[in-house]
């Protein structure tokens, strides 16, 4: 019974190094074969509209309602103390070191990611991944590599736009429906919003989520199994991992970043 | 009685552009190709026949470098099939095209796309002369009027076709093709039988024909291979395999309903599974 218990877990220890052993092997071969992109941009550049496209929606209408959520309980509580000219800063401050960068990765797993999962995969059971090979082309430069830059450029895109959004929001509740005074609103959170510690930060954790998120994506596209079931449990496994790493991330590099 | 008409015979002696010694192929445990040795010479269409599960379609994969012979040698040219991932394999590849069974087109291009994707890749052609290049292989198989449309606006018979022209748009020595004629109409069916010989003897290439439709395949092909169970049980003319008595070919060139391939499934006899105590 305990040798077996043993032996499994062994097992399972096992796969999961050999898991971990051949995604970063893809990772590498993918950065490797990203290198020879430079002379293609178009590559690139249309796969950056595609994922814009795919998550530009959600994320600014996200971004929208959590600047509204984050005006009314900012004011909540700044109310208390007698702060509540400090909503300008409290909704900056969250948004560009935290929110913005979080929820636009958990977003993008969710829309642009299941996305890319999802066509890599069927184009794995379509044979068009293998079709390509037999052509000669290399469908980690040619598909993978393209999609995984593109990924890293939209990702603090995607981020700067839904923080913008999210200060309109918190503006739009904060000053027009709540009545907080305008001038404290703008002035606090310019004096009070850093540009490398705050936004810097913001970006530098975005462009780490977006290289955790869209590299998952892809991945598990790419090594998903090529039917119906296959794609499905790969689109699933790509929000979970994504969502969990994205999560998991942020917890290390506030840790890291915090003073 | 020796049935294999021909074994170890050899086809036909010119030049072999591919040629497989002593291959072992296997999925994990479960051996698919065994001690396989076969030889496809230029210029000619040769058939690869046998039932689903007898690794025909193992073998393009294997030539294609899409996955490596546990033992043996495959040569293109003269030359082993590099490893995978090589640059010597992706050199290698670009002297193949491949024709697979649903087409694998690339469903976000068009058709004329499609066909222009591997002149794109792997030359600096100007655009007019590679629109024009397009037109002509396109023309080739009959498609040159449907250029504009999408993989999704044609048909499964005009898909093949397109893919055809795709494989063949690099002029490559040697064209593979997967069931080229499953799940196609008559009319389909002999249209791309005919395209698949016309365009073997204009490009002067050589032809890898996997399939186990009888009819069309013997029609074009120079030279047959029956595969059982990952071995060559027969190979010959197909008016030699038409003569043949072996078993196997009798029964699957009759479409006969069991033979040396049993109808049912290998295991307990339908008197055990009842409980009746019949033996195996």
């Amino acid at each position: 019974m305990i040798y077996r218990l043993i032996s499994q877990l062994g097992q399972s220890v096992r796969n999961w190094l050999e898991e971990l052993g051949l995604a970063i092997r893809t990772l590498i071969a993918i950065l490797l074969a990203g290198l020879g992109l430079w002379r293609r941009p178009r590559l690139v550049t249309t796969q950056i509209h595609f994922i814009g496209n795919y998550s530009l929606v959600i994320i600014l209408v996200s971004g929208l309602f959590v600047g509204f959520v984050l005006a009314y309980q900012g004011y909540y509580t700044l109310n208390r103390y007698g702060s509540e000219s400090a909503l300008g800063l409290l909704v900056a401050l969250s948004l560009a070191r935290e929110l913005g960068p979080v929820v636009t990765a958990l977003l993008f797993a969710g829309r642009a990611g299941t996305s890319l999962t999802a066509e890599i995969g069927l184009m794995k059971a379509g044979e068009q991944l293998a079709a390509m090979e037999m052509m000669a082309v290399n469908p980690l430069q040619r598909v993978l590599a393209p999609r995984f830059i593109a990924g890293l450029i939209a990702m603090p895109i995607l981020a700067a736009l839904f923080t913008a959004m999210g200060v309109f929001g918190g503006y739009l509740v904060g000053v027009q429906l709540i009545g907080v005074d305008e001038g404290s609103f703008w002035s606090q959170m310019q004096g009070g919003v850093d540009l490398w510690e705050d936004i810097g930060n913001g970006i530098i954790k975005s462009i780490v989520f977006g290289f955790a998120a869209t590299f998952i994506a892809i991945y598990q596209g790419y090594q998903a199994q090529p039917t119906p079931e296959g794609v499905s449990r790969a689109t699933t496994r790509t929000v979970v991992l994504s969502s969990l790493m994205v999560l998991w991330l942020d917890f290390v590099l506030t840790a890291l970043m915090f003073k | 009685m020796n049935y294999n008409v021909g074994l170890p015979k050899t086809p036909p002696a010119v030049t072999n552009l591919v040629e497989i010694n002593n291959l072992h192929f296997s999925y994990g445990t479960r051996p698919i190709l065994t001690d396989l040795t076969m030889q496809f010479p230029r210029n000619k269409v040769i058939a690869v026949m046998g039932g689903s599960g007898s690794g025909k379609t193992t073998i393009l994969r294997l030539i294609g470098g899409l996955i490596a012979p546990n033992a043996g040698q495959i040569s293109l040219l003269g030359e082993t099939i590099a490893k995978a991932n090589s640059d010597a394999l992706y050199q290698q590849r670009r002297k193949m095209g491949m024709l697979f069974q649903h087409g694998a087109l690339f469903t976000d291009l068009t058709v004329f796309e499609n066909v222009a994707f591997p002149l794109r890749e792997h030359t600096d052609l100007p655009e007019s002369l590679l629109h024009d290049m397009v037109l002509l292989k396109l023309n080739a198989v009959g498609l040159r009027n449907a250029a504009q449309l999408k993989p999704s606006e044609i048909s499964g018979g005009m898909a093949r076709r397109v893919a055809l022209a795709r494989a063949i748009a690099l002029d490559p020595q040697l064209i593979m093709y997967d069931e080229p004629f499953a799940g196609l109409d008559p009319i389909s069916m002999g249209v791309t039988a005919n395209l698949i010989r016309e365009l073997n003897d204009a490009l002067g290439s050589t032809a890898i024909l996997v399939s186990h439709d009888v009819n069309e395949s013997f029609a074009i092909a120079d030279y047959v291979y029956f595969l059982s169970q990952g071995a060559i049980v027969a190979q010959g003319t197909p008016s030699e395999m038409l003569a043949s008595e072996h078993p196997y070919v009798q029964q699957f060139v009759n479409a006969k309903p069991d033979g040396p391939v049993p109808f049912h499934y290998p295991g307990n006899t339908f008197a055990q599974d009842l409980g009746l105590g019949g033996k195996a």
